[in-house]
């Protein structure tokens, strides 16, 4: 060994050992090195560099996001767009001018309107109207803006779920969480930037492309928070292996690895022994961090969760608690809200309610509780699928069972909070729903505005790639002014 | 020829022009081909970006318009005048630029005297707008999108001349010498009361504007060659044919291996720099096995390299592994990313497909060093070479590795566009680095690439066969799969198959003995229904508030409250003996919803649970059930997915009577009963409506329900028509025991047939045709917005299809691998490098367009494509003489200085350093534990993943581990599942295969090191490897870790590293001596879990990880 590695020895076992036991700091370890080595390095980042903050384009209110997917395309003609000529004309063919023309997923002829089986009300001071369905949004509805006027180009479930978390509807594009994550970073250097969580039946149909990072360094790709076994691939050592005797086994690895970066120079290695150290953290980190079990009971009662149980309930207490640790971008996938009707099991009368009361109330306690906290000003909370369904009713081989089939041309979506105006309603669709009247959202106006209110300018958060600059409005996107605050 | 009036009217516009945006006229020197490429040879090195030399910077036309410390550098049309010109052209050797060396050539020199010279004729008679340059692209951006193509907006067509001039419905827009009178300027002004244009679109600039009213002024001229842009290319550098240039002469002569260091190391001498000294001969032997075959050398291997003194001891080591094996493994990975194979068809279901037959063609190819012309030609159109032979076709996977969204409800010829979208962009990239995919929807931005060659590309692919399908409900295009049976299965499928015709014919005739059969069979049908009889209710009760009421027949409705969950009782007394069997009639109502059995909307119900009770005056005790049957509905003895027996009555059809039976253990000898029906569906109120109960001693009560309601209805009636009798019998012949042995082999069969497993592989076919293949341009890419028909062809920029090439998919092949094709094998040979050093010549090896990199070094990557198409595409050949060459053999430790001078190594004055790919990880992870499996080739693989990766919607398609043998075969032939990749491949930045991937980026992060500490995978590898080094290491700790170094980084352990880790080593055997449960869970004994601890750690090095 030579001097130098003696005194680097010495001087990382200090670090080490001098600092709160096994809980050194990525920060202190890289300080260890040269800081000039750590300058820019091309197609290859280090994990707290890459997902270190950076500043936004310009200042903004709101720092990170929780999106909650609603995977299948919910019904918003029986939750969010009342249509009274809908159940008027229920049961009438549809006027064939209205379809002429139309390419749809599965209706096949002339269908028949369908109005809404549900009933709807007025909530809150705003007035908004939902229906009997969402009983726990219905209170918090004062603190959201409801969105009646998207429109998606793609009526299939995985392009179009691809297309709202990429932008674009073949896979292989950055999703919205790597965008901003790539652009601003995350706040916490123990925990990934961008965090994934499925419930409801299988992964979305869109898999894994939906939070994936695309040509952005891979460092960027959502990374997923599971069910069960580990809440992070590789989390838990091998049994027989606790915590101390892997702190000694990293202890020799980054004794190793330093004497050999001593040797061969290349700062590369820098970055892979702050790798392996920010792995450890995230092994008390995440833990700590999925177990629910110490909230109280007032917020068990709220969300409507059970430790241990996988859930969408859990999922959005962990959101909160991700936000609170200051990751970025936190997305949960809830899926199964396709209804066709082809069954009893998939229809609007059944299935619906049911979705509704699997998530409902967590998705409306997500947003009172970051408001009780002070968090909802800094944390927007979106909540949609990939596009709506028809207002009429699909009858899919002559099913009797009530359900609508896919519809691109206008759905509903739900904000709130990271400076989302409170208390609107905005767009209108036509008398029977078909069509957008008033105040039209595309996709890509809808990415526009979320990045804008995170601060970062839609066009200049662009990657070169393959000789373009991309983005994820891709070439077009306005930021919608009436959704501001 | 077309003139060029070229106007220049500030420097900034001047960057266009040089930049090749305009073709110079012959006698007009082209700054971009012929001028910049001298400027960068020779001048380049001092006179760059990065701190220029007398701040002169000539790596760019601006540069050199800008000058310098001593002034402008040109004076415009005097080369005599001109600086720079003295500057090259001096006698003075002292004075003369370049400073070393010989300074330019003659003709050189003349070459640059001329263009300087002809920039001032440029300039003279600058003072005309020119169409091409001025007014072509702000027609393109503003205008083409609605006055375009065959169909533009009020018949005004603006993209061709003579429709221009002619304008539209309202007449003339375009009035020659006066723009006043000219209305396409009214109209973009919005004057003259009607909406300005473009229509909707952004308003031109007033800039604009001016441009187009001078260029109308001045006579509208319109050259007949410039109607379009792209008939008048710019000429990139890499649409020029490559022309191999002499290597240049070097300082150290003697460090020259072979031509490719000329190159490299007169660059690195102009900065003051040599090579590093070469690696050491353990660390160079890691390097090409890592290189050549994808693993690290074993440790007798090498020794062997180590103990052979022949001088060319490394050139041996060089041939023998180009000539292994698993050379075409490490090979075919990098071309598999390209062909973006998978085992899946990608989208929502991503069900599997049957394709690695393509792979193994790909290592095979790889490893026989098939000609890289014969290597494209047999996987563009293999099918169409003649007499192709099965591994031709078996090679044009190549393209159907395309994904396939089998989703509900896609539309098929959608779907099938973006294949063929696919297939024309992954051409683009992997032959011609070029991004075609932007010209889908629009002329390409940058490159010259029009719509039109994007799909005059397409229309090669457009011959393909395909059928449509219905696939389920969703009409698809299938392609043509061919079936590869081994001889023996083909003969087991025809044996199999002439035995279900023999069996299937048997079970479906009827004879007279099965006529008699039937008689009786049907009579017992008929007396099974004699021996129910009704239960008579004598108390009911429903728990959740529902009014049941029943008549005298013991028919039993509920009314009143809808609970969403409910419960009946029903007390009666037993109507027989010793019931072997209690029904449960569910009967359809008019009172009930849609006149159906059920309550809830529909006029379902759901039975949760069933009941049965009886009382001999001590208390109710349960009934023991022990089979459960009905003649419709879903039903099952344990409440299944929530139910025992669930009937959907929403169809008019469905609403029929049904029948459930239980058969209690033993029969019921209490007449005392209590029967409590159960419904806690989780719908809206479920509860069954019109119901009756009844009881039976038939010693075989099931066989009431064995026939459905509407079979019923026919059973033993006379007088059927034929339709009804040949139901009867069609039934019967299901379930005739007679023919039950021969219903049990035709299943047999069937599942024995399954079971062949019989490889088939995705294949092209050609129809066959005489036409020229064509497709249709879409307009903004829109698959059904069909415009203009275009026939296959090549992109316009590029060499045209020679005379004697057919313009059909092989033509393109051909064509492709052409020697005249300027761009092939630059970008094949840039490729290679890429693999060796980390990047590219050209960095940017997916895009070798204007908006990617620059080559570092221009002419090497032009010697070497000249140079593998000289060696007749042997893409070993140029392995060969990469790795053979000084510069590869160089040490790759960083110094502070090569750090400071050169951060990325573009100069490669040190050795190659990086991390390993996805694959490379896991096989040298692998290799060093002893577990790796040498087997070549086969299907995909399942090495252990979490639970949980798999979860694909529509697809209950499970993961099943391999074991043996295939649980450590090397990572290409992990099954690729594009929906769940297997993570391991994720973590290290492979791709989800869903696109044609050039380069991986290489990331550091948490989750790779979690992976190769914690993964299942790895800590077997870490267990294995304690083991092997027990066996293979020696007696002692010191030589164990010597040997687990040797085999983990190819090297010996350094005297610190000997000390540290026996040390660490020491103190795991005490942690797990004092700890015996935990050594126990790691591997067995303290020892082994100790050396379990090292192996982790070894394998966790940066270093063997690393190839360095």
């Amino acid at each position: 060994m030579t001097d130098d590695q003696r005194r680097l020895l010495d001087i990382t076992r200090r670090h080490f050992f001098g600092q709160a036991g096994f809980g050194i700091g990525a920060a202190a370890l890289t300080s260890l090195f040269n800081p000039a080595l750590f300058g820019e390095s091309q197609g290859s980042t280090d994990e707290a560099r890459a997902m270190a903050p950076k500043p936004p384009h310009f200042p903004a209110k709101c720092k990170n996001v929780i999106y909650l997917f609603m995977a299948g395309g919910p019904s918003q003609l029986d939750l969010f767009d009342y249509k009274p000529a809908l159940t008027k004309f229920d049961g009438q063919p549809c006027p064939e001018d209205l379809i002429k023309g139309e390419r749809f997923a599965f209706i096949k002829g002339i269908p028949k309107l369908l109005g809404s089986p549900h009933h709807f009300e007025k909530y809150g001071e705003s007035g908004a109207e939902l229906s009997v369905l969402l009983p726990h949004l219905s209170k918090i509805v004062d603190d959201v803006a409801i969105v009646r006027s998207l429109h998606t180009t793609q009526f299939n479930h995985a392009p179009a779920q691809i297309f709202m978390n990429t932008g674009h509807q073949i896979p292989g594009r950055p999703s919205m969480g790597a965008w901003v994550t790539y652009g601003i970073g995350s706040e916490n250097a123990d925990l990934p930037g961008f965090v994934v969580m499925l419930s409801g039946q299988n992964q979305p149909d869109g898999g894994r492309s939906c939070w994936g990072s695309g040509f952005l360094p891979s460092d960027y790709q959502g990374v997923e928070f599971r069910r069960a076994g580990d809440p992070v691939l590789f989390l838990s050592n091998p049994d027989g292996v606790t915590p101390e005797t892997r702190r000694h086994s990293l202890d020799a690895l980054r004794f190793l690895n330093s004497a050999h970066q001593t040797d061969v120079g290349d700062p590369e290695i820098a970055s892979r022994i702050g790798a392996y150290e920010m792995a450890f953290k995230m092994q008390t980190s995440v833990p700590e961090l999925a177990d629910i079990s110490k909230e109280p009971a007032n917020i068990h009662e709220m969300y409507g969760t059970t430790p241990g149980k996988a859930s969408f309930a859990n999922n959005c207490l962990l959101a909160r608690r991700l936000v609170e640790r200051g990751v970025r971008f936190v997305q949960l996938y809830h899926r199964g809200w396709d209804t066709h009707g082809a069954s009893n099991n998939e229809d609007i009368v059944n299935k619906l309610a049911r979705l509704c009361r699997d998530t409902d109330r967590a998705s409306a306690a997500l947003v009172a509780d970051l408001k009780q906290r002070g968090l909802l000003d800094s944390t927007m909370v979106i909540w949609g699928g990939e596009f709506g369904r028809t207002p009429m009713n699909e009858a899919r081989g002559g099913s009797k069972f009530l359900g609508r089939d896919h519809h691109a041309r206008a759905f509903s979506m739900w904000l709130a909070g990271g400076g989302i105006k409170p208390g609107v309603t905005i767009g209108r669709t036509d008398e029977v729903g078909y069509n957008i009247a008033e105040d039209p959202v595309a996709v890509h106006d809808l990415h526009a505005t979320a990045l804008h209110l995170m601060g970062l300018e839609h066009k200049r958060l662009t990657y070169r790639f393959q000789g373009r600059d991309f983005r994820l409005t891709d070439v077009e996107g306005e930021v919608i002014k009436k959704l501001l605050a | 020829m077309r003139q060029t009036p070229v106007v220049i009217e500030a420097l900034a516009v001047m960057g266009l022009l040089f930049a090749g945006a305009c073709p110079a006229a012959a006698q007009q020197p082209s700054f971009d081909t012929q001028i910049l490429p001298i400027f960068q040879e020779s001048c380049a090195s001092c006179h760059s970006a990065s701190r220029p030399q007398a701040q002169l910077r000539l790596d760019s036309a601006e540069g050199v318009l800008k000058g310098g410390k001593s002034g402008p550098a040109i004076v415009p049309g005097n080369s005599g005048a001109s600086l720079l010109y003295q500057k090259i052209a001096s006698a003075d050797a002292k004075l003369r630029m370049p400073p070393a060396g010989a300074g330019l050539r003659a003709e050189q020199i003349a070459l640059i005297a001329a263009w300087i010279d002809s920039v001032s004729r440029q300039t003279a008679g600058a003072t005309r707008v020119d169409y091409a340059h001025n007014i072509e692209p702000i027609l393109r951006a503003s205008c083409y999108g609605c006055h375009s193509g065959t169909q533009p907006k009020s018949q005004l067509r603006l993209d061709i001349k003579s429709t221009a001039m002619r304008g539209g419905i309202g007449g003339a827009v375009i009035v020659p010498g006066s723009s006043e009178k000219s209305r396409l300027i009214q109209r973009v002004e919005g004057r003259g009361g009607e909406p300005r244009m473009p229509f909707n679109g952004t308003p031109l600039a007033p800039e604009q504007i001016a441009t187009l009213k001078r260029w109308i002024d001045e006579g509208a001229e319109w050259p007949e060659s410039a109607e379009a842009r792209d008939q008048a290319p710019p000429k990139h550098w890499a649409y020029v044919k490559p022309v191999k240039p002499t290597p240049p002469t070097v300082k150290h002569a003697a460090l020259v291996r072979n031509p490719i260091d000329n190159f490299l190391l007169a660059r690195i001498e102009q900065e003051g720099l040599s090579y590093s000294s070469e690696a050491s001969k353990e660390k160079l032997a890691r390097r090409v096995f890592l290189d050549l075959t994808g693993l690290p050398p074993a440790p007798a291997e090498l020794d062997a390299f180590l103990a052979d003194a022949r001088p060319d001891a490394y050139e041996r080591l060089v041939d023998k592994l180009l000539a292994s094996q698993h050379f075409g493994e490490r090979w075919a990975r990098p071309w598999l990313d390209l062909a973006r194979y998978a085992d899946s068809n990608g989208y929502e279901k991503d069900d599997r497909r049957d394709v690695w037959k393509y792979r193994d063609w790909v290592i095979n190819a790889l490893n026989s060093d098939m000609p890289f012309d014969e290597f494209t030609l047999d996987q563009i159109a293999g099918d169409m070479l003649p007499n192709a032979t099965e591994q031709q076709n078996i090679a044009t996977g190549f393209h159907r590795n395309t994904q396939f969204n089998e989703e509900g409800g896609v539309d098929r010829d959608e779907s099938y566009f973006e294949v063929q979208v696919d297939r024309v962009a992954t051409t683009g990239t992997v032959w011609l680095g070029s991004t075609l995919g932007c010209a889908q929807c629009h002329n390409h931005k940058f490159d010259p690439f029009t719509q039109r060659d994007f799909y005059s590309m397409m229309a090669f692919f457009n011959n393909v066969d395909k059928r449509p399908e219905e696939n389920g409900e969703t009409p698809i295009y299938i392609e043509p799969v061919l079936d590869m049976p081994t001889p023996a299965q083909k003969a087991h499928r025809e044996k199999l198959d002439a035995r279900m015709k023999e069996l299937a014919e048997q079970t479906q005739t009827m004879t007279p003995e099965l006529k008699a059969e039937q008689a009786a069979w049907e009579k017992s049908v008929l007396d099974a229904e004699r021996r129910w009889r009704p239960i008579i209710p004598e108390k009911m009760t429903a728990a959740a508030g529902t009014t049941l009421t029943a008549d005298a027949q013991g028919l039993i409705i509920a009314g009143g409250e809808m609970p969403r969950n409910e419960a009946y009782t029903i007390e009666c007394k037993l109507p027989v003996r010793a019931a072997k069997g209690i029904r449960l009639e569910a009967l359809p109502n008019p009172k009930l919803p849609r006149g159906g059995p059920g309550r809830d909307p529909y006029g379902n119900f759901n039975i949760t649970q069933i009941k049965i009770e009886v009382s001999d005056g001590s208390g109710w005790k349960p009934v023991a059930v022990k089979k459960l049957a009905a003649d419709t509905g879903a039903r099952s003895l344990e409440q299944k997915r929530g139910h025992i027996w669930m009937v959907d009555a929403s169809r008019e059809d469905q609403r029929l009577p049904r029948q459930l039976v239980l058969v209690p253990e033993k029969p019921i000898a209490t007449r005392e009963a209590r029967i409590t029906l159960v419904q806690e569906s989780e719908f809206s109120c479920q509860s069954v409506g019109y119901f009756r109960l009844s009881a039976t001693d038939d010693k075989d009560p099931v066989t009431v329900v064995n026939v459905s309601h509407s079979l019923r209805a026919l059973i033993g009636k006379s007088g059927r028509t034929e339709d009804q009798e040949k139901k009867v019998s069609d039934y019967f012949l299901t379930v005739a025991s007679s023919l039950q042995s021969a219903r049990d082999e035709l299943k047999q069969a069937k599942e024995e047939k399954k079971k062949l497993d019989i490889t088939s592989a995705l294949v092209m076919r050609e129809r066959p045709t005489f036409d020229r293949p064509y497709d249709f341009i879409r307009i903004r890419g829109g698959f059904s917005a069909k415009a203009d028909k275009v026939y296959a062809n090549v992109p316009a920029i590029l060499p045209p299809l020679s005379e004697d090439i057919m313009p059909n998919r092989l033509g393109l092949a051909r064509w492709l691998v052409s020697k005249d094709n300027p761009l092939t094998a630059r970008v094949a040979v840039n490729r290679i490098w890429e693999q060796y050093f980390g990047h590219g010549i050209v960095e940017t090896s997916e895009d070798f367009g204007t908006q990617g990199q620059r080559p570092s070094h221009p002419e090497l990557l032009d010697w070497l494509a000249v140079e593998f198409m000289d060696r007749g595409w042997s893409m070993k050949a140029i392995d060969r003489l990469i790795v053979t060459s000084t510069a590869y053999r160089q040490s790759s430790t960083v110094t502070p200085e090569s750090q400071a001078k050169d951060q990325y190594n573009r100069l490669l004055a040190r050795g190659p350093r990086f991390r390993m790919e996805a694959e490379m990880v896991r096989d040298t992870v692998l290799a060093a534990s002893g577990l790796l499996s040498s087997k070549i080739g086969g299907p995909s693989v399942f090495p252990p993943q979490p639970p949980g990766i798999w979860d694909m919607p529509y697809n209950d398609d499970v993961y099943v581990e391999s074991q043996g043998e295939d649980r450590y075969r090397r990572g290409i032939y992990t099954f690729a599942r594009r929906s769940a990749p297997y993570p391991t491949m994720i973590n290290f930045d492979g791709p989800s295969r869903e696109q044609c991937t050039v380069r991986r980026t290489h990331t550091n992060t948490p989750l790779q090191a979690l992976n190769l500490l914690n993964d299942e995978a790895s800590w077997e590898a870490a267990r294995a490897m304690a083991g092997r080094l027990a066996k293979e290491g020696g007696a002692d700790a010191r030589s164990r870790i010597d040997y687990g170094y040797r085999v983990a980084t190819g090297r010996h352990a350094k005297p610190g590293e000997m000390d540290y880790l026996a040390k660490y080593e020491a103190e795991q055997q005490e942690h797990f001596n004092a700890h015996p449960e935990e050594a126990k869970k790691v591997s067995g004994d303290a020892v082994t879990a100790a050396w379990t601890m090292v192996a982790n750690v070894l394998l966790n090095l940066d270093e063997t990880i690393t190839k360095e």
